[in-house]
């Protein structure tokens, strides 16, 4: 269902934090034949409500759909198309302990990261950056052979 | 006050005024039954499968515009539910279905007659609920109610573990809901009617394309009096039928597949649709491209989503139809009717050119003959429903509807089986009214064990066979675009229809001729028994006009030129 109109776009969905109700909204996107590129979930401090974050594709008619598709289920309270935002994604990336440390040290920090955790032979970097930059320090850990990349899921809130 | 779950869904079905109810006990669902059994605040009509319990609460609500409860259990009790839920989905019919399921203890065990129900029915129910703890049953009763008649009404599902049936609790049934992420529009934006208003005024060929939208908010006055008032003329849906009333002369017919030539052309040509209640579906709209190509559309809908959803809209009105066109109707007062005067008369000549009409024939009884003969002697005072097919087809265009909810059909899903257990849910509704179930010899066998019920109950509904030994419709499409291929639509073998109904105590007509036809159908009336009329039909009759799926609305498939005298 992709094609070259097909823009990127972020939405957060305020809902009712009860059982089946990412069910509801994943089942919306796969019957409808939405996209989703990544999903993130969590309960909103002090209330009953769950913020997801999801990051999906789609031409004008489409976006405008989803939207008012999400709407509709009754546990959703709001929809936020992102327009002006601020997001971040996070990465956990694990390398041979033979690489250079202070190599991976260096390039994690220059994506608002470090090495978190250095076990037996396996070391772990964290990097929380824009998805563009995430992507980019994916591309640039390349050359450090690691073993395993964990991402996140971008999660976003309007400037 | 004190007392057990299955106790509360019967409360609850009695607070909320439901008067029948219809469906099949099962192991999950058993305390429930207890309790039915042991109340008379409603009573139960005992269908032979779920998914006729499930039409039938669905035509009770058709008819009667009320919520249609039906009650089934775990398992493939749900299972059999299913189309029936879909079938009342997409024709948004308000209905809350009561399943039970597997105890809490069992529940992803794969226990004996455990279905995931809410996951199933997801997709084809407005809401849906897993009962998880007595506590919230009837909160959740209450809000399955609400939801299934507000907004855009829906069928909502309520599937209750077994356990809490049994569990004694504090009921207290609620008297209003709160659900603060549900919030229908149903006022409509009053500049933004202002702004339609202004342009139904400038507008040179306006038209109304009327929908099932309408029926279901009772808007039916009101848009006739729109009609009336501003002499703009008026196509319906299939969903529609009967909202204008057939002797009304703003009324050009039904628009789309099987559409009239007026009604179409209409559509192609006009400069303004004033769609209320209709959702541009693909039957209706053909080849999106040029539907309404010429056409400004102002699109009032209770559900935001069914707007810009397929075409683009320029007076976007979110609200309920009824109350909408109130609005519009005192800013209409100045409206220059005259101003349609030419666009009227252009639609009249197209009507004279190709009207609704077939070739009759002496020797064999034409499938529209029968419907129009039906319309002659039962006409007003009759309640319509219908299985899925040509028969279909021929009732929505020759069948003279005159108001809402006399029309009872299957229409976005096109479910087969639908017709004659819903026509007992309309008879059970309206037991003074003549019920007949207008169906094919494909269509009825889906759901024939419902004469049973039908006979055990008393609910004497007429069952009209339009019988052509085919599966009517697909073998017109293998006519018409698969080289006359017959791929097993050929339905040569047939049951005894006579000894088939009488088996099940109803009464069987063999009718060959157009005497024969009325003689059976007066006698159906008198007899007031669940029958079958077997009308021996045309066999290769199509259903015409025809726009090919896909194709522009404008290019249909006509019936041929019936010549009036003195007309070459």
């Amino acid at each position: 269902m992709t094609n070259s109109n097909d823009e990127r776009r972020v939405i957060s969905v305020v809902v009712m934090n009860e059982s089946s109700v990412l069910a509801r909204i994943t089942a919306l996107f796969a019957g409808r034949g939405y996209n989703i590129e990544s999903l993130t979930v969590a309960p909103i401090p002090y209330t009953d409500m769950s913020h997801i974050t999801i990051e999906t594709r789609g031409n004008a008619r489409v976006m405008e759909q989803i939207t008012k598709q999400l709407h509709k289920l009754i546990p959703v309270y709001k929809v936020i198309e992102h327009e002006e935002m601020v997001e971040k994604e996070m990465v956990l990336v694990k390398f041979p302990i033979a690489e250079n440390l202070s190599d991976i040290a260096a390039l994690a920090s220059a994506y608002n990261g470090g090495i978190v955790n250095v076990g037996k032979e396996m070391v772990v970097a964290q990097v929380a950056d824009e998805p563009k930059r995430v992507k980019h320090f994916i591309e640039a850990a390349e050359r450090y052979n690691p073993c395993e990349i964990v991402r996140g899921g971008v999660v976003a809130i309007e400037r | 006050m004190q007392m057990s779950g299955a106790q509360m869904v019967c409360e609850a079905i009695i607070a909320e005024g439901v008067k029948t109810v219809f469906g099949y006990p099962g192991g999950a669902i058993m305390h429930v039954y207890d309790e039915i059994y042991k109340q008379n605040g409603f009573e139960h009509i005992l269908t032979r499968h779920e998914q006729a319990a499930v039409h039938a609460a669905d035509g009770y609500a058709r008819a009667t515009g009320e919520v249609g409860v039906a009650m089934v259990t775990s398992g493939p009790g749900f299972t059999n539910a299913v189309t029936g839920l879909a079938t009342a989905y997409m024709d948004s019919i308000p209905m809350v279905v009561i399943s039970g399921q597997v105890p809490l203890s069992l529940i992803g065990t794969d226990g004996f007659q455990e279905i995931d129900a809410v996951g199933i029915s997801r997709p084809c129910t407005k809401h849906n609920f897993l009962v998880r703890s007595l506590e919230e049953l009837p909160r959740i009763l209450k809000e399955a109610f609400y939801l299934a008649r507000s907004g855009r009404p829906g069928p909502i599902l309520v599937d209750i573990p077994k356990d809490i049936t049994v569990e004694i609790g504090e009921f207290k049934y609620p008297d209003s809901v709160h659900i603060p992420s549900y919030k229908p529009t149903y006022k409509g934006n009053n500049r933004q009617i202002e702004k339609a208003v202004e342009a139904i005024k400038k507008a040179k060929k306006p038209l109304l394309y009327i929908g099932g939208g309408v029926v279901l908010s009772n808007a039916y006055k009101l848009v006739r009096e729109l009609a009336e008032k501003t002499q703009i003329p008026a196509v319906e849906t299939l969903m529609a039928r009967g909202v204008m009333g057939a002797k009304n002369p703003l009324l050009l017919g039904m628009l789309g597949m099987h559409g009239n030539y007026a009604s179409n052309m209409a559509m192609s040509e006009t400069d303004l649709v004033i769609s209320l209640g209709a959702r541009f579906d693909d039957r209706v709209t053909g080849k999106l491209s040029e539907f309404a190509k010429y056409a400004d559309i102002i699109h009032v809908d209770i559900d935001p989503a069914n707007i810009a959803k397929l075409v683009d809209v320029d007076y976007p009105i979110v609200g309920d139809v009824a109350q909408v066109v109130q609005k519009m109707l005192p800013m209409l007062d100045d409206v220059n009717t005259d101003r349609y005067q030419a666009w009227r008369e252009i639609l009249k000549r197209y009507d004279e050119l190709h009207p609704q009409s077939y070739v009759d024939s002496d020797e064999v009884i034409k499938p529209q003959w029968a419907i129009e003969r039906l319309g002659e002697l039962v006409g007003e005072q009759a309640i319509i429903t219908s299985d899925v097919g040509q028969h279909q087809m021929w009732a929505a265009q020759h069948y003279p509807f005159d108001r809402p909810r006399q029309w009872i059909n299957s229409g976005g899903l096109g479910t087969m089986g639908f017709g004659l257990p819903a026509a007992i849910g309309a008879k059970r509704a309206h037991p003074e009214k003549t019920v007949i179930n207008i169906t094919g010899d494909g269509s009825i066998l889906m759901n024939v064990q419902e004469l049973v019920t039908a006979a055990e109950y008393k609910i004497p509904v007429i069952n009209v066979i339009l019988n052509n030994h085919f599966l009517g419709m697909v073998r017109q499409w293998q006519t018409f675009f698969y080289d006359k291929r017959y791929s097993e639509t050929d339905l040569s073998y047939q049951p005894n229809w006579k000894q088939l109904v009488e088996a099940c105590g109803g009464i069987g007509y063999d009718v060959t001729t157009k005497e024969e036809f009325d003689a059976a159908l007066q006698d159906a009336i008198e007899q007031d028994k669940v029958c079958f009329m077997n009308v021996a039909v045309n066999r290769f009759e199509n259903v015409l006009p025809m726009v090919p799926a896909g194709g522009a609305l404008f290019n249909m498939m006509l019936p041929p030129k019936i010549e009036k005298e003195g007309e070459k």
